[in-house]
């Protein structure tokens, strides 16, 4: 018998809250984090996108100008998300040699890569700062929690794309499991609002175009929807096996019960039509945590707002679930708060741990004419989770046809 | 052209931004690394920004050469001169 996972601390930082009590009650109520960008470069660079989900809480408020100097924004919303998570779990008497971390990103420190390359050009290679390399490098983030937490266990950084954070989970069951820690640190982290990837998601039409109405741009499953909206963040939680948690007497939120990952192998970017990898990525994370498609009440689905993903995930969800799936409540949270990227999964498995734990869905917002073709229940407002064992279920994807799924079940 | 007292105001300037100790703790006998706890890539960072403060240039090898902070004021003012 396989060692349980239990969830025992939740961090965030993100567009509708920077900390998870805020942003739990603020995905209750449905709002946007999307909002008009006022930085000079939107004009400078004639973007064709002029809006995104910024951080609510700005780090520089959170964390000391020392310690953020060091730190890519990415690392720098990590860190944050990574320290609400441990005190959350308030472990206090811990063997550091066997706590891991397990934290994702889907860029890695682009903010750093690209200031370095303007200063090279600028003022030369002696103004390129000797930071620069620990902070661009995509596993900057995992370092960094890493040395702030003296976990000694391993500090690894899944990367595939969107799919990162949930990604993360699925190692860190794997690390518990397997007897390699007691304790991980999961999460994903992404600060990607930059006049590039703004401009390189955007020649991709990925980006929604709505310029004169951010807050209605992202509207996952409706008939209108037109891209996503960049989003940037980090998701923490804290990982424990569960005679661990046990033995102190820990709040335990919920099991982690069954992950998986899958690879379409179909194309680099676009989605398997028939959403085959998403269906064996479902039916897997369901086989490995022993549930039956009764069982599941609700799904955060990775529903990013465009036109050609919102659907294959609904086909896929059919194929996993059966006719079940019309008995799911479905939740959308990119509606609220944009496209996290490589954060999105961890974000997105904090609120599927509280929708379990607090028997509640978050809301989807900004559905008004829903596609025909995507028949969901989807959630829009208020809605309890039946009581008794429930089981909830997390989508991610990424370009490069990477499929994620996480289970989390009552307890 | 900077006096010492001004070159070591700047110093210390430049160590407050990049370490966050206080302006005062940064005195001409104090060790950057033994007193001020500054490690080798801060101290090429601060090393960096004095140059372009103070229009000098420090070269790699003459770093370590830099223990105290009169070394470097002292450094700075002579590449100055």
């Amino acid at each position: 018998m396989a060692r349980k996972v239990v969830i025992t601390g939740l961090g965030a930082t993100t567009p509708i809250g920077g900390d998870v009590p805020t942003m739990w009650k603020n995905a209750l109520k449905g709002v946007s984090g999307a909002h008009t960008l006022e930085d000079e470069w939107v004009a400078k660079y004639d973007l064709p996108v002029h809006f995104a989900a910024r951080c609510s809480t700005p780090a520089l408020d959170v964390l000391t100008r020392v310690e953020a100097k060091r730190m890519d924004p990415s690392t720098q919303f990590g860190v944050i998300a990574a320290r609400e998570a441990w005190a959350d779990a308030g472990i206090t008497d811990i063997d550091h040699d066997r706590l891991a971390v397990a934290f994702a990103t889907g860029i890695g420190g682009v903010w750093t890569l690209l200031d370095a390359w303007d200063t090279l050009k600028e003022k030369g290679p002696r103004r390129v700062l000797p930071m620069t390399v620990p902070m661009l490098m995509p596993n900057g983030v995992a370092a960094a929690v890493s040395l702030d937490l003296g976990a000694r266990a391993g500090a690894h950084t899944p990367v595939s794309a969107c799919a990162s954070g949930t990604e993360a989970l699925h190692l860190g069951l794997d690390l518990i499991r397997s007897g390699k820690a007691d304790v991980v640190m999961c999460g994903g982290a992404e600060a990607a609002i930059h006049p590039m990837p703004l401009a390189a998601f955007s020649s991709m039409q990925a980006l929604s175009r709505r310029n004169d109405d951010p807050e209605h741009a992202s509207r996952p499953y409706d008939i209108d929807r037109d891209g996503f909206v960049m989003g940037e963040g980090a998701g923490a939680l804290v990982l424990e096996a569960e005679e661990h948690a046990l033995a102190r007497g820990a709040r335990i939120y919920g099991e982690l019960a069954g992950t998986s990952v899958t690879a379409d192998a179909y194309h680099i970017t676009a989605p398997d039509p028939e959403g085959l990898g998403a269906t064996r990525a479902l039916k897997a994370a369901m086989f490995d945590g022993r549930i039956q498609a009764e069982d599941v009440v609700h799904v955060n689905a990775h529903a990013t707002s465009t036109p050609v993903g919102d659907k294959p995930e609904y086909t896929a969800l059919r194929a996993a679930l059966g006719t079940h799936v019309d008995n799911v409540a479905v939740s959308a949270t990119k509606s609220q708060m944009g496209h996290l990227l490589g954060a999105s999964g961890a974000v997105e498995a904090v609120l599927t741990v509280l929708a379990v734990y607090e028997r509640q869905a978050p809301l989807t917002i900004n559905l008004e004419n829903q596609d025909p073709e995507i028949p969901l229940d989807v959630v829009t407002s208020a809605r309890s989770l039946p009581a008794g064992d429930i089981v909830a279920l997390s989508n991610s994807f990424g370009f490069g046809g990477h499929n994620a799924v996480i289970a989390v079940r009552s307890v | 052209m900077a006096s010492n007292e001004e070159i070591l105001a700047g110093l210390a300037e430049i160590v407050n931004e990049e370490t966050g100790l206080a302006a005062d703790a940064v005195e001409l006998d104090k060790s950057f690394t033994e007193d001020l706890d500054i490690d080798s890539i801060s101290m090429m960072t601060i090393v960096v920004n004095a140059e372009e403060k103070f229009g000098v240039r420090i070269p790699d090898e003459e770093v370590k050469n830099l223990k105290t902070v009169g070394d470097a004021v002292n450094f700075i003012a002579n590449a100055q001169a």
